[in-house]
C-alpha cells in the first residue's frame, strides 16, 4: 500500500474576471488527460451566482437536485403572539405586525432560533427552493459538479455549502478536487475555499489586478489558507505583480500569456490547451507545481 | 444609475470614465466593496474615514462559562469549537444570529457588534464626490456596506443638489448586487461576446427585471466574436434593452489603468468617443 495525497485546489481571486473559471478548467482537463496517476478528477463549480465551468466542457448528466433551504413557517393557530420570535431574530427576517408575524425569507440566515425557541411551536422549519446541483461525466473523463443560485435568492453559502457535502459524501480523499470558487473576498468565497489544501490566486498584471490580489492574500492569511499565485494576460500591464509576489515570498506557479488566440478561443467556450501550446505548457507548469506541495 | 455585469468585463474603466465627462453634476459609489478599484483611476483624498459595524459576533466569557455545550449544540454554523477544554467562537463562522446568546444558561455569551469594513468620503481629482468602502478581512455583510455606501451617495446628492449618483457594482446575482441596484433609476449591463459574458448578462438581466428598473447595455470587446455579439444584440432587441455602446477588444483599457488614467483621458480616438457618446445617451435616458 502506499500513501496517496489528499489534494483540494481552489481557485479564487480578489477581482472578477481575471481567468478563474479558464484556469479551473484547463487545469482540470489537463490533469484528466495527462491522468499520469490514475485518479479521479473532479471540477466543481462553486461560483453559484455566475456559474460558467460548465460552457467549456461536455458531458453527461448524471444526477441533478433541487437544493433547499431551511426557512421559518408562521402556523397562525397555534401562536400566541408573544413576539419572541421577532425579539430573537437578528436579521429582520421576522416582523410582528397587527395580528400577524410577516416572514421575509430573504433575510433569514436559517439559524433556527426563532423556531425552536418559540414555546408554542408555531413556526416550524419548511424547506425553501434555492437552486440546483447538477452532476456530469464529461467526454474527457472529468467529473463535473454545478451548482446554481435561483435569480432573485441572495445568499450564496447555504448552497455552496451544501454542494461540498455532496462532493465529500461522493467522492473520496484519493480524487483530485478542483474548485471554482466566487470572485470577491467575502463570505461565498470564505465557504468556497474552506477546507482547500492549496488556494491558486489568479490575477493579472495591472494596478487593479495587484489591489485586489493583495486583498485576497490578506484574506487568505486570515483564513491560515496555503495559497499561491497565477499570473494571466501575463505581458500586460507591468511588472508590479510579480515584484509583489517576490517581495512577500509568495510563489507564483505559472503566467499564462496575454494571447489574442486564447481571447478568441474562450469567447467560443473552448479550451485552451487544446490548441495553444504555450499556454498548454503553463498549465503543465502550474499542475506539476500543485503536485509538488507538500 | 448602476453599472453591472460579469467580472473583467469593464465596468470600473466606464464608471470611472462616467465620473470624469460627469465632473460636479455626479457623486459616485464605489459599491464593489469586495474589490474596490475605482480610487486607483480617480485618486480620491480619502478626507472622511469612518469604521463601519453592522450585524453582531458572539463572545464567550470564559470565566461565567460552565462548559454546558448548549451554545455548542444549537449553532447551526460549527462557530462554537471546543479548543483545549474551552467552548470558543470561531470569528469567522458566526453569523451573529444570537442563539447562543438566547440559550445560555449563565448569561456568560455577549453579542458584540461585528467590523464590517472602512467607509470613505472622497473628493477626487476630478472633483467629485467618492463614496467607497474596504470590507473588512474576511467580513460578512457585504451587503449591508454596499447599501451603505450607496444611501450616503444619494444623500450627499440630495443635499448638494447633485443630479446624479453613478456607481459602480459588484460581479454576481447576490445580495451586494441586490443592494447596489435596489432603489436606482437606471442599470448599464456592461458584457462581453463570450459564452460567459452573455450566459451571465441573461442572468442579470433577468435579476434588473424582477426588479422593474430600466436597463441599457454596453458591449465591450465586441469585435472579438462576432457571432455572439449578434447574438447578444438580439437578446437585447427581445428583451428591449437598447445597446448604447460597442466597444473594441483592445490593449489601451489595460494600458489605461496601467497609467492610472481613466480611458476617455488615455485614449484621444473612438475609444474615447464612443463612450463619451454613451454617456450622453445615458443622460438622455435618466
Amino acid at each position: 500500500m502506499f500513501f496517496v495525497k489528499r489534494m483540494k485546489i481552489a481557485i479564487a481571486s480578489g477581482k472578477g474576471g481575471t481567468g478563474k473559471t479558464t484556469l479551473a478548467v484547463n487545469l482540470a482537463s489537463f490533469i484528466v488527460q495527462e491522468n499520469s496517476d490514475n485518479r479521479n478528477v473532479v471540477l466543481a463549480d462553486l461560483d453559484v451566482e455566475e456559474p460558467n465551468s460548465g460552457l467549456f466542457i461536455k458531458g453527461q448528466l448524471k444526477k441533478s437536485e433541487v437544493k433547499y433551504r431551511m426557512v421559518p413557517e408562521w402556523v397562525e393557530n397555534r401562536c400566541t403572539f408573544c413576539k419572541k420570535c421577532a425579539d430573537v431574530c437578528n436579521f429582520n427576517a421576522l416582523a410582528y405586525i397587527g395580528v400577524s408575524v410577516l416572514i421575509f425569507p430573504e433575510l433569514c440566515h436559517s439559524c433556527y432560533a426563532c423556531s425552536e425557541l418559540c414555546p408554542e411551536n408555531a413556526l416550524p422549519m419548511k424547506a425553501d427552493r434555492m437552486g440546483e446541483m447538477r452532476y456530469f461525466l464529461i467526454d474527457n473523463g472529468l467529473h463535473f459538479v454545478e451548482s446554481r443560485l435561483d435569480i432573485g435568492i441572495e445568499q450564496a453559502v447555504p448552497l455552496i455549502k451544501q454542494t461540498h457535502e455532496f462532493l465529500d459524501s461522493e467522492f473520496s480523499d484519493d480524487d483530485i478536487k478542483i474548485i471554482d470558487s466566487p470572485p470577491g473576498t467575502s463570505c461565498p468565497v470564505i465557504e468556497a475555499v474552506k477546507d482547500a489544501d492549496i488556494v491558486l490566486l489568479v490575477t493579472e498584471p495591472t494596478p487593479f489586478g495587484l489591489n485586489d490580489l493583495k486583498l485576497a492574500v490578506d484574506t487568505m492569511k486570515e483564513l491560515d489558507k496555503r495559497f499561491a499565485v497565477v499570473i494571466n494576460r501575463y505581458g500586460i500591464g507591468n511588472d508590479e505583480v510579480e515584484r509583489f509576489c517576490e517581495k512577500n515570498g509568495i510563489p507564483v506557479f505559472g503566467k499564462i500569456p496575454q494571447m489574442h488566440e486564447a481571447a478568441k478561443l474562450y469567447s467560443n467556450g473552448k479550451l485552451l490547451i487544446d490548441d495553444i501550446k504555450e499556454i498548454r505548457d503553463e498549465i503543465g507548469k502550474i499542475s506539476m507545481n500543485v503536485k509538488m506541495i507538500r | 444609475m448602476v453599472i453591472s455585469g460579469k467580472g473583467g468585463t469593464g465596468k470600473t474603466s466606464i464608471t470611472a470614465s462616467y465620473a470624469v465627462l460627469g465632473g460636479k453634476e455626479v457623486v459616485v459609489a464605489d459599491c464593489d466593496v469586495d474589490a474596490a478599484d475605482m480610487h486607483l483611476l480617480l485618486k480620491p483624498d480619502f478626507k472622511h474615514k469612518e469604521k463601519f459595524y453592522s450585524g453582531k459576533i458572539a463572545e464567550i466569557n470564559q470565566d461565567e462559562c460552565i462548559k454546558c455545550g448548549k451554545c455548542k449544540d444549537v449553532c447551526r454554523f460549527d462557530a462554537v469549537p471546543v479548543i483545549d477544554g474551552q467552548y470558543e467562537i470561531d470569528e469567522i463562522n458566526c453569523e451573529g444570529c444570537g442563539y447562543c446568546f438566547h440559550v445560555c444558561p449563565t448569561e456568560a455569551i455577549t453579542m458584540k457588534d461585528s467590523l464590517s469594513g472602512d467607509f470613505f468620503i472622497s473628493k477626487t481629482r476630478v472633483d467629485n464626490t467618492l463614496v467607497h468602502a474596504r470590507l473588512a478581512i474576511a467580513a460578512d455583510n457585504s451587503g449591508k456596506l454596499v447599501t451603505q455606501v450607496r444611501t450616503e451617495a444619494k444623500r450627499i446628492a440630495e443635499e448638494n443638489n447633485i443630479p446624479y449618483v453613478i456607481a459602480d457594482g459588484s460581479p454576481g446575482i447576490g445580495c451586494p448586487v441586490v443592494a447596489s441596484v435596489t432603489g436606482s433609476n437606471l442599470v448599464v449591463i456592461v458584457t462581453e461576446p463570450t459564452v460567459s459574458g452573455i450566459h451571465d448578462m441573461s442572468r442579470v438581466a433577468e435579476l434588473i427585471g424582477k426588479f422593474g428598473i430600466k436597463s441599457v447595455c454596453i458591449i465591450n470587446k465586441a469585435d472579438l466574436n462576432d457571432d455572439i455579439t449578434q447574438e447578444i444584440k438580439r437578446f437585447l432587441n427581445n428583451n428591449k434593452i437598447p445597446l448604447i455602446a460597442e466597444l473594441p477588444y483592445d490593449l489601451t483599457f489595460a494600458d489605461a489603468i496601467t497609467a492610472g488614467k481613466t480611458i476617455v483621458e488615455h485614449d484621444s480616438g473612438m475609444i474615447s468617443r464612443t463612450i463619451r457618446e454613451s454617456w450622453k445617451k445615458i443622460l438622455k435616458t435618466v
